[in-house]
């Protein structure tokens, strides 16, 4: 115990030990779940201001729920974006087809088709209908849970699964661990797996747009747990100094890997009113709405558009899922969570909007699900042929050496000639296939 | 000169006829970033105190009113967040240059310089790159304490990804700044700051001479670059080799003429990519191999060249590889002389190596 300085009096005796407070999740596995304290607002509720409005005049909406989706399955109030029913279908249809994705990409990984993988479970709609909102060309900084934006945007999935694969196929050459995708044809950014750290690149990137008057905007989008980043409060304080066209979407999916969100403060203040202290405009959203998250990113992307600066977005959501592969959610939190959760499941609550609409009903979405399966198991059969992790079919070992720099310096053709010679005294006369 | 030179024009007489210009440090980088900006719209300069102040160097005056504020601006002071908005910048097209006001203060940003600036090429596959070029002064001899002396260069280059310039002159400052924004891999731009306005001899109980007295103080107006890579003849001898950059190459060569040693000093400019030819080629001609560095012995940059030399030239040297560097003690303030390379040290390895 570090000493007092020499001859300073004990102060403040008759008071109680300080003590620390090492935030507890309310449920741990066996637990039963009550979630009724989460306040959960009617749909259609909350006010929605004029896209231009002053921060000031909006803080309430920070600590509020901005939800469309209600218990009887119709849109309501203010925020009902009021999309048509062809493309509430198409939002429906990424939604599954990303569902569909994620069972058979994780299903790889158990069969050791590759080494790692993570799902979206749940949380589709926080990249699905926000990413919607956005023009194709809005360029977007994702962390790793985002791949519903790729399926959104048409990126080919035999793409995705090669990269998984780390296979022959893949664009980024085996470089990078699966589902760190990168298109900038698909204006998607490189995923990093340092976390955060895409928040203030997105920034400087809508500060380069704005400084070249161009017409597009930025979007990034962060876990709550990583929210607690340097970077990402360099990316607040950037935003707001340069009034810079970006949105800040921060998925509270509830958990990063087993920390509950209070390790990001979530027992203290909604991550939505982050915005406050930092003047930016800040929405909270039901992330499990598709509608309302459709509907908050286009308010914000309005606003970046129209020079009325950046905006922080917190979808309220849930991770259904463990975090990757390489965790079992059943050591650290109850099951019971994932059925408890009050906001429901964002597929089932669209669904059932577009079959309380007349637009859709059981059938359609069943034969929709066998549809999505049946793609995601041919294309999956079709990267394949381009091989799988670590049986070979993978880039040529000079690959390694390239893009580091645009050229080769001495140094590392010197590296590349060892590697090669290596792979010579491992394989004599080449590897057999 | 004339106004758009692209290969390095020759200038090392021209301290002899008087009718050159001649810029100190400071003012050939701001020309640099100056002829850097006229040519390239896509170039800008951003940093603590760049912009209507100009640079707490003075590295950055003037540029804000010729070129805008869109293009030369203040940031907030996070290192994390210049950097950060940097790589974002890079990978929407932009040529970005930012300032870091000291490189001490460079480690809140290393994060996104390591992982990220000096990954996206190799990660994207080169769908996405960072030519970012990092400006930053480093180095003592300013009485600037722990926190305003640093000499980091050996973490940049430990990394992969990321090259690392050191000018010694203001000619080298513009030609090899000008290289270094036209890279289109991210650059670290350490700028001696104690050779800011006089190439320092070591010597600090003696006046400083100002660069106009020093002929590679002659700048051409206009556009030249220097390619990285490529080290600088100092001077050419027999007796020894002397690696060394940056503030200690003038220290280097001050010592060896002040002891009358016939050396031949090598200027590195640029630690990656690294001149290993002519490394190599001075190596063996004399047999014998000195490296000077003002940072931190363990580890230092210092390793690697004797490191190189041992392992290319082994059965031409005539006496071990010696090191002088700084110690491996922080950089303290009171005993700055103390802790700095100087004559004495100099001079002791010179002796030591020249004695086998």
């Amino acid at each position: 115990m570090a000493d007092r300085p020499d001859g300073a009096p004990q102060q403040g005796s008759n008071k109680p030990a300080l003590s620390l407070h090492v935030p507890e999740p309310k449920y741990r596995p066996g637990d039963a779940v009550d979630f009724s304290h989460i306040d959960v607002p009617p749909a259609g509720e909350q006010p929605r201001p004029d896209e231009n409005c002053d921060t000031h005049d909006m803080h309430d909406l920070a600590y509020g729920l901005v939800r469309v989706l209600g218990e009887d399955d119709k849109a309501h109030g203010p925020w009902d974006p009021k999309l048509d029913p062809e493309t509430l279908r198409t939002m429906l249809g990424h939604m599954a087809m990303t569902r569909a994705f994620d069972e058979r990409m994780f299903r790889g990984q158990r069969q050791g088709k590759t080494s790692f993988y993570m799902k979206c479970t749940g949380e589709e709609a926080t990249s699905i209908a926000s990413s919607m909102a956005l023009a194709a060309d809005d360029m977007v900084f994702p962390s790793y849970r985002q791949q519903g934006i790729l399926i959104a945007r048409g990126y080919p999935m035999i793409e995705m699964i090669n990269q998984i694969y780390s296979n022959k196929g893949d664009k980024l050459k085996g470089r990078q661990l699966p589902i760190m995708y990168s298109s900038r044809e698909h204006s998607f950014f490189t995923i990093s797996g340092n976390l955060a750290t895409q928040t203030p690149q997105a920034v400087g990137w809508a500060m380069a747009s704005a400084i070249k008057g161009d017409s597009r905007i930025a979007a990034t989008w962060v876990g709550e747990g990583s929210t607690a980043e340097g970077d990402f409060h360099a990316a607040c304080t950037f935003a707001t100094v340069y009034n810079a066209p970006v949105i800040l979407n921060v998925v509270n999916n509830q958990w990063a890997i087993s920390s509950f969100s209070g390790f990001a403060g979530a027992e203290r203040t909604t991550f939505a009113a982050r915005a406050l202290g930092y003047g930016l405009a800040g929405l909270r959203v039901d992330g499990n709405d598709a509608l309302a998250c459709y509907a908050a990113q286009l308010w914000a992307a309005n606003r970046a558009r129209s020079n009325g600066g950046p905006t922080l977005i917190e979808y309220f959501t849930y991770r259904a899922e463990g975090h990757s592969t390489s965790d079992d959610p059943s050591g650290y939190r109850s099951a019971q969570e994932r059925t408890e959760w009050p906001l429901g499941d964002p597929v089932m609550r669209l669904k059932n909007h577009l079959i309380a609409l007349g637009e859709w009903d059981e059938d359609r979405q069943e034969k929709m699900d066998l549809e999505a399966a049946e793609h995601v198991r041919k294309v999956t059969k079709e990267a394949e042929q381009n091989g799988i992790l670590g049986h070979g079919l993978h880039h040529p070992f000079q690959t390694m050496f390239e893009d580091v720099f645009e050229e080769l310096p001495w140094h590392l053709k010197e590296q590349s000639e060892q590697a090669i010679r290596e792979r010579e005294i491992k394989f004599p006369g080449g590897l057999k296939l | 000169m004339s106004a758009d030179v692209t290969e390095a024009p020759q200038n090392k007489d021209a301290g002899e006829t008087g009718s050159e210009r001649r810029l100190n440090m400071i003012d050939a980088i701001n020309d640099a970033l100056d002829v850097a900006m006229t040519r390239d719209p896509d170039v800008i300069v951003m940093g603590e105190d760049v912009g209507y102040f100009g640079g707490v160097f003075r590295c950055t005056a003037g540029l804000q009113d010729k070129h805008g504020k869109n293009r030369v601006f203040d940031t907030p002071i996070s290192e994390c967040g210049i950097i950060g908005a940097a790589v974002g910048m890079g990978a929407y097209g932009l040529r970005p240059v930012p300032e870091i006001q000291f490189a001490d203060y460079i480690y809140p940003g290393l994060d996104q310089l390591i992982s990220e600036a000096a990954r996206l090429r190799y990660r994207s596959a080169g769908e996405f790159i960072s030519p970012l070029t990092i400006r930053s002064p480093f180095g003592g001899g300013i009485f600037g304490g722990q926190t305003h002396s640093q000499s980091p260069e050996a973490i940049f280059t430990h990394v992969s990804g990321i090259k690392t310039v050191i000018p010694a002159t203001p000619y080298d400052a513009k030609g090899l700044l000008l290289s270094c924004i036209e890279d289109n891999d991210p650059v670290i731009f350490f700028e001696p700051k104690r050779i800011y306005n006089g190439p320092f001899t070591g010597f600090y109980d003696k006046p400083v001479e100002p660069w106009k007295k020093h002929a590679d103080s002659v700048v051409p107006e206009g556009h030249y670059t220097i390619p990285l890579g490529k080290a600088r003849q100092v001077r050419e001898g027999e007796e020894l080799t002397v690696l060394a950059y940056g503030t200690m190459v003038h220290v280097a060569e001050a010592v060896c003429a002040a002891k009358g040693v016939d050396a031949d000093i090598l200027d590195l400019r640029s630690l990656v990519p690294l001149d290993i030819e002519a490394i190599e080629v001075s190596v063996k001609k004399t047999g014998r191999c000195l490296i000077v560095h003002e940072a931190t012995r363990t580890s230092g940059f210092g390793a690697e060249l004797s490191a190189l030399v041992t392992e290319r030239c082994f059965y031409h040297l005539e006496a071990p590889v010696e090191r002088v560097t700084g110690f491996d003690t922080p950089y303290p303030h009171s005993l700055e002389w103390a802790y700095f390379p100087g004559p004495v040290r100099i001079g002791e390895a010179l002796d030591k190596i020249l004695s086998e």
